[in-house]
């Protein structure tokens, strides 16, 4: 399966190129880019790692693809993801996400299902990768 | 206009028993100066011939707050002066023969807090049905912070809603299933597991979906979110349908959306039927249990679409927003439904911004603050395809939910082939868009670029590339772009 998370995950992976673009217009709006890696890709996992703090002070969208690139170098068999972050009043949140490095392989979600009263299913959505301890993923 | 100024009367022969003339009672005040704490009112009035404007509007006045048709010494108990409603302004309305804007102040005092349902009993109440006007039409809304800070707001807020689905930067995507009527709660749950699974984030019910005998609300609740957990599974991402939880009590109405809770639903919907206060009720209900509202808008075309009667939708939206709910329709402009592009951009305003400066061309007429009330998330939908993306992008922006319903489940190789190729022309046009691309002039350009490795967006494109809706529009804004008549 592809992991469809990011505002980006149908269309052919980015380019080094495509990163800086669209990190470009991030931080001409203004907003703080940051990277963050995973090797837990549920999509209620809020918290990736970050790589660094966010970037609130950088004008060029070169040292974003920099630090994704050193990223990489240490977890690229592992999520990468590029987010940006708004302090506008009234947003104060995240204004973009998408993903730049993907694991060779990606075994997706098992649902599991627990049948409960009244026909009632409850469901659990486990990563295959995440039965094996951090870091012995992917 | 206005030879009937302000006549301050003698009290005694103020109320002495008899009829007055409106204006003559009080409710016409030229000179007022409306306090920043007063609700204001801007209504189309359409007296009925021989019937002088100012005294239309002073009588709208009157019927909307204390007047009644007679003298009344009764009066004299109270602050009288305060609670009558001021008409301090009428205009004829541009290029409409026999139409004016009437403004109209009223004190706070005349409205319960945190209460949609005692707003419009005033505002809309008797005043509509009143014989000395022919038609008369509720055009906005001035509401104070003091009074917007009485109600709760949407429950969720765009902010939120995004936080909860992990989706950023991108408009959100749903599809209304279809048939609306007639499917079982299996065949229907699996039209919301191929269209989630193909790349939608929402699968929606129907406005008239409820309980009924080829489909009850627990049958449909239980495959839907067999459905959306699949879903799920399948792409790593959030996903939600909106279980419909509209029925005939409040009682059965919690309980449903009790149940959708206790099965993992992240959003519940309702129609705009069932009225303001338990509209409310359901926003108190969302807030408290962490769930996204959705409004359906069924009915508001029976009074919303007519330029001289009724009340135009920017009043309708923004008691939604006072009364909580997260998602609202709010026009597509290029779909099958009623949407000029200046007024539904006045509209989308209402619903996003956390201040509306008075636009006439959209026509906003007041300043509104919204005092932080959370932002509500607009819902496009009706007769739109992938092949508007790049104009939905640029009249609709990126916080709002596009939604496609046959423009989904009509493709031709099937639901999830019509979601991926929504989703492929979002993403698509969202990237361009950021890049820096001319979007409006390059739309088709860069979808049939993205659809060079998506077969189901280039058999959208091939299916739907001659379907569009130009039809003239029933209600756009009436403004002069000159200060004397239109300010």
């Amino acid at each position: 399966m592809r992991l469809r998370q990011g505002q980006f995950s149908f269309l052919p992976d980015l380019s080094d190129d495509d990163i800086r673009v669209q990190a470009q217009y991030a931080i001409d709006h203004g907003w703080a880019v940051s990277v963050e890696y995973s090797d837990d890709p549920h999509p209620r996992n809020t918290y990736w790692e970050m790589w660094g703090h966010p970037m609130f002070d950088n004008p060029d969208a070169a040292a974003v693809v920099f630090e994704v690139n050193e990223c990489r170098k240490e977890h690229g068999g592992k999520y990468i993801r590029v987010i940006a972050f708004d302090s506008t009043p009234g947003w104060e949140s995240i204004r973009m996400s998408f993903i730049v490095n993907r694991p060779a392989t990606e075994p997706g979600f098992r649902l599991v299902r627990q049948e409960a009263a009244g026909r009632v299913v409850r469901y659990t959505i486990e990563s295959y990768a995440t039965r094996e301890p951090e870091g012995l993923r992917y | 206009m206005n030879e009937m100024s302000n006549p301050k009367m003698d009290a005694r022969k103020r109320y002495s028993a008899g009829v007055l003339k409106y204006a003559q009672m009080g409710y016409w005040e030229p000179d007022y100066t409306p306090k920043d704490t007063d609700v204001i009112a801007l209504f189309r009035i359409t007296p009925q011939d021989g019937v002088d404007a100012v005294e239309a509007a002073a009588a709208v006045a009157g019927e909307s707050s204390t007047a009644t048709w007679t003298v009344v010494w009764t009066d004299r108990l109270t602050a009288c002066e305060k609670y009558r409603a001021k008409a301090y302004r009428v205009d004829p309305v541009p290029n409409s023969a026999g139409e004016y804007f009437a403004y109209i102040a009223y004190d706070l005092d005349l409205f319960e807090p945190g209460s949609i349902a005692n707003l419009t009993a005033s505002i809309i109440g008797n005043v509509f049905g009143f014989k000395p006007l022919k038609a008369l039409r509720l055009e906005d809304m001035r509401l104070p912070v003091a009074y917007v800070k009485t109600f709760q707001g949407p429950a969720t807020g765009i902010v939120v809603e995004r936080e909860r689905l992990n989706v950023y930067g991108r408009p959100l995507l749903g599809a209304t299933v279809k048939p609306k009527l007639g499917l079982s709660g299996r065949n229907y749950g699996r039209v919301v597991y191929e269209a989630l699974k193909g790349g939608l984030d929402f699968t929606k019910d129907d406005e008239n979906i409820n309980s009924q005998p080829f489909m009850h609300w627990r049958d449909r609740f239980l495959y839907c979110m067999e459905a959306v957990n699949r879903a799920s599974a399948a792409t790593g991402e959030v996903k939600g349908t909106y279980l419909n939880v509209t029925a005939g009590t409040m009682e059965q109405m919690y309980e449903r959306a009790c149940f959708a809770k206790d099965l993992g639903s992240v959003i519940v919907m309702i129609d705009l039927v069932i009225g303001y206060t338990a509209i409310q009720s359901m926003a108190k209900w969302a807030r408290d249990n962490d769930m996204i509202l959705h409004l359906h808008r069924a009915g508001h075309s029976t009074y919303t679409r007519q330029r001289s009667h009724g009340v135009s939708f920017r009043v309708i939206a923004k008691w939604m927003r006072l009364a909580g709910v997260d998602h609202l329709h709010a026009g597509t402009v290029v779909g099958k439904l009623e949407g000029d592009p200046a007024t539904t951009k006045g509209y989308y305003d209402i619903f996003r911004e956390e201040r509306n400066p008075m636009a006439l061309e959209n026509g906003i007429f007041f300043d509104q603050d919204w005092a932080s009330l959370n932002k509500m998330m607009p819902v496009a939908s009706g007769g739109i395809h992938a092949g508007q993306m790049h104009q939905l992008l640029t009249y609709l922006g990126e916080d709002v939910v596009l939604q496609f319903g046959g423009g989904t489940i009509g493709h031709p190789h099937g639901i999830q082939a019509g979601a991926t190729a929504n989703r492929v022309a979002l993403e698509a046009m969202v990237f361009a868009r950021n890049a820096g691309r001319d979007i409006w002039n390059k739309g088709e350009d860069i979808l049939r670029d993205a659809a060079k490795t998506c077969t189901p967006l280039k058999q959208a494109l091939d299916v739907w590339k001659d379907v569009s809706f130009n039809y003239a529009s029933t209600d756009a804004p009436d403004f002069a772009p000159t200060p004397e008549v239109s300010m």
